[in-house]
């Protein structure tokens, strides 16, 4: 194994700021009744700027991550799906969807508090907390499962007022006004929703505000992500994993458009200027696909051993982050909207147009757009392969990924394929994957 | 009495090649049934239904992760190993994830001279699905032109919503049957006339319809009825599977498949705005669990099944892999047994086994005629 230090590396220094930010959410979740505010539960893709407007004390918990977290707590995570399991869902359902059900059937929070009254996760010694009713679903539908996970959540709960957006319209170079507008009619009827169920007016003037958020955090991070294209990458995929995941669970808020905007992308640019590398020896360069086991994520520190760095993929650029082709044919951050909002119906259409463009909602219609984007990333990040995870865990990720594989062998990149499952541990063979990784690396020359 | 759709079903590829030479026309596929057959069939063209063989195969591996289910992959083989050679076109319409694959896959590797995605919303439940699909089949209905070279006049979109409602009106006369303490047809037999139904110019599965519905008119079978069962979940053309259970004491009177019921259940109400009515039609069907949401619709009406066919027990059969159905089969299940109508959950493969299967038939079937028993 080679481990010539050929860059010089250092921690990023908004490390911690990501970590509070998370765990600000979690207690803002928990606590929001103690305060007289609401709870709400939704997915990672949901428009979340619309809940926004029911005003500055009303927090969300967005599936996706909730599973990943628990997921990352294995006693838990185990706990969790073996009482879904035994109230009868089968094992090979989306393993986010199971720990979560899990975590309202057993009601286990995976946060809670240590005897000093901090607010710590329950690995790091906190007496889990039940787990806290949302006050409404607020979900969007682009996956078979995204609206019939809460279908479940609300029945497991005993009913819960649910609204869920259908935003699988067809891909994006497809777009057109009938098919905005049909997404937009079913967020204004959204909006009417949860005026009903909250008893609270809407205010508009926060919507245009988090409408803002979610342009700046959605760009941002597509910018963030680009300077990665540098040589040597100044960030590696286990810690993007870290802070792709705040777009993840409120990309319409405040914390995580300045977060990204003001800590997370000058820093990165400084990286860059400055060569600092995620990985001194970095020699090989790959990308991964769809979530990553997440209990299991020192495979990725495995691979530096090797003097190879997973730069990223089209699920951590493209899940939160909005991409444009710019004028010399290469992929950049969707430009922001110099728009000033006039009117709610104005707001929604232009958010509506923007968010329908996600790179990470393409492969739902044509796994071939999904190929497409994968060697455009692996010529402009300049990769020598690809690891494909085959993902048991999640159908909407792995949908197609079988004809990326052919088609990134096609184009002329090594793929490494495995298989595993994102949130059910019980579904990843660590030791095998290793192995394959040892083969894959000889292949790339790396010894 | 049904040996004719057995024929269309068994020789099904031959049927469609004859088609096309008789009539000159094109055949396109069709995964899922969301498809609006109709806005094709006034284009002159024949649609049917991909479905697959049955049989263990082995050149889908590269193509579709094993997660997902066999059916999809069981109908993806069909095209690679060239079944379907006479094709014009393709198209699906948005369903499942996992029928999604075998469409992008089949176009890519074996191309046909028109293909389509056709965005079918998924949120059935929203008042403006309606005018959305509307507009999507007003760009479909553009495009079928193009590539047949048919302008699709109002009058042509008549007659096909005519000839697909009468089809749709006799297989209702056909389940109604099914009421019956006798029926005089069984559920396997019913499978077969569905699976012709959706492979089939429906002017001749119309008369061949109207044909058995006469002779099945004052027919008393001479087999045991059994206990009247109740069959639902994924896609489902298992014929030796259905003829197995029949085959032990039971009759299958109802069902809720895409390859049954929910294929034909609901007309076009025909306005002035053809496209809009047939738009209403596939918004207003009885919906695939995809498109069940936010209230579970679909099970209201399995329970008035149940209740209107005097149903003893149900089968709840799902391919494997298949989350769509096995994120309702909990609720489903619950709801049945809350109506006191007993269930037997069965998982199936491209082969089901027949053996392991017939035990477990044998064993719900005794459990249901228990109070029989003392």
């Amino acid at each position: 194994m080679e481990q010539e230090q050929k860059y010089p590396t250092e921690k990023l220094k908004c490390w911690n700021g990501a970590k509070e930010i998370r765990m600000k959410y979690y207690k803002d979740y928990a606590e929001a009744h103690d305060k007289g505010g609401l709870r709400w539960a939704g997915g990672a893709w949901t428009f979340d700027a619309i809940p926004a407007g029911l005003g500055d004390d009303v927090f969300p918990i967005t599936s996706e991550p909730y599973g990943a977290t628990i997921a990352f707590d294995k006693e838990l995570s185990i706990e969790c799906m073996e009482a879904a399991e035994k109230e009868g869902y089968p094992r090979d359902l989306c393993s986010y969807m199971r720990n979560y059900w899990g975590s309202i059937i057993i009601d286990k929070y995976p946060f809670g508090y240590n005897d000093k009254k901090e607010f710590v996760p329950r690995f790091e010694g906190a007496k889990a907390l039940g787990f806290p009713k949302p006050d409404f679903i607020w979900q969007d539908h682009i996956c078979c499962s995204h609206a019939k996970w809460y279908q479940v959540v609300s029945d497991l709960e005993g009913g819960i007022p649910m609204f869920t957006v259908d935003n699988a319209v067809g891909p994006s170079h497809e777009l057109t006004d009938s098919k905005i507008k049909y997404v937009v009619e079913q967020l204004k009827d959204g909006i009417k929703f949860l005026e009903k169920v909250t008893g609270r007016d809407y205010d508009d003037e926060l919507l245009y505000k988090a409408i803002r958020n979610h342009f700046i955090s959605t760009s941002k991070w597509a910018e963030i992500c680009a300077l990665n294209k540098a040589v040597p990458a100044p960030l590696d995929e286990k810690s993007i994993y870290s802070l792709y995941v705040l777009g993840t669970l409120q990309k319409a808020g405040e914390q995580v458009a300045d977060f990204y905007e003001k800590n997370l992308l000058p820093e990165v640019k400084q990286r860059v200027k400055k060569g600092i590398a995620a990985i001194p020896n970095e020699r090989y360069r790959v990308m991964s696909d769809t979530q990553p086991p997440w209990s299991f994520l020192s495979i990725f520190r495995y691979l530096e051993k090797f003097g190879c760095v997973s730069v990223g993929s089209l699920y951590t650029f493209g899940l939160i982050g909005q991409w444009e082709v710019k004028k010399d044919g290469t992929w950049g951050p969707k430009t922001i909207p110099e728009i000033e909002f006039s009117s709610r119906d104005q707001a929604l259409y232009e958010y509506v147009k923007y968010e329908l463009h996600k790179p990470e909602w393409q492969h739902f219609y044509s796994c071939h757009l999904k190929s497409d984007m994968m060697i455009r990333i692996a010529k402009e990040w300049k990769l020598n392969g690809v690891m494909l995870h085959y993902n048991r865990g999640c159908e909407g990720l792995t949908v197609g990924i079988a004809e990326n594989r052919l088609a990134l062998l096609e184009a002329g990149y090594p793929v490494m394929a495995f298989e595993g499952n994102n949130a059910d541990e019980r579904e990843f063979d660590e030791a095998r994957t290793k192995a394959k990784i040892n083969a894959f690396m000889e292949t790339l020359g790396a010894k | 009495m049904i040996e004719q759709f057995k024929n269309l079903e068994k020789n099904r590829h031959d049927y469609a090649k004859n088609w096309k030479d008789k009539t000159g026309g094109k055949v396109i596929g069709y995964f899922c049934t969301y498809v609006p057959e109709e806005i094709l069939y006034a284009a002159d063209v024949l649609p049917v239904r991909i479905l697959g063989s049955h049989e263990p195969q082995d050149v889908t591996e590269p193509h579709i992760f094993a997660m997902f289910c066999p059916f999809c992959r069981d109908c993806l083989a069909q095209g690679l190993k060239n079944r379907y050679k006479y094709l014009d076109g393709l198209m699906i319409s948005q369903s499942c994830l996992h029928i999604r694959q075998a469409y992008t896959s089949w176009i890519k590797h074996r191309p046909v001279e028109f293909e389509k995605f056709l965005c079918m919303p998924h949120k059935v439940q929203s008042p403006h699905s309606y005018n959305f699909l509307t507009t999507e089949l007003q760009t479909f209905k553009k495009e079928v032109e193009k590539w047949t070279g048919k302008k699709i006049s109002d009058k042509d979109l008549d007659k096909a919503i005519n000839i697909y409602n009468e089809n749709r009106r006799l297989m209702r006369q056909l389940y109604e049957l099914r009421k019956r303490d006798n029926p005089p047809i069984t559920g396997e037999e019913c499978m077969e006339i569905v699976i012709a139904m959706q492979m089939t110019d429906k002017s001749e599965h119309n008369k061949m319809l109207k044909d058995l519905l006469k002779k099945l008119e004052n027919y008393e079978p001479n087999r045991e009825v059994g206990s009247r069962l109740m069959i639902l979940g994924s896609e489902d053309d298992d014929t030796v599977f259905m003829n197995m259970v029949e085959n032990c004491g039971a009759t299958f009177v109802i069902d809720d498949h895409c390859t049954g019921s929910r294929y034909f259940w609901n007309e076009v109400e025909n306005g002035k705005d053809k496209l809009a009515s047939i738009a209403a039609r596939y918004i207003d069907r009885i919906p695939c669990p995809t498109k069940d949401w936010e209230e579970r619709k679909r099970i209201p009406h399995i329970l008035n099944l149940c209740k209107e066919w005097k149903v003893d027990g149900v089968i709840i059969m799902q391919q494997k892999f298949c989350d769509p159905h096995e994120l309702d089969f909990v609720a489903i299940q619950k709801a049945l047994k809350d109506a006191g109508i007993p269930t037997l959950f069965l998982e199936f493969d491209v082969t089901v086994p027949i053996g392991q299967f017939k035990i477990r038939v044998e064993a719900f079937l005794e459990m249901i005629g228990e109070e029989d028993l003392f």
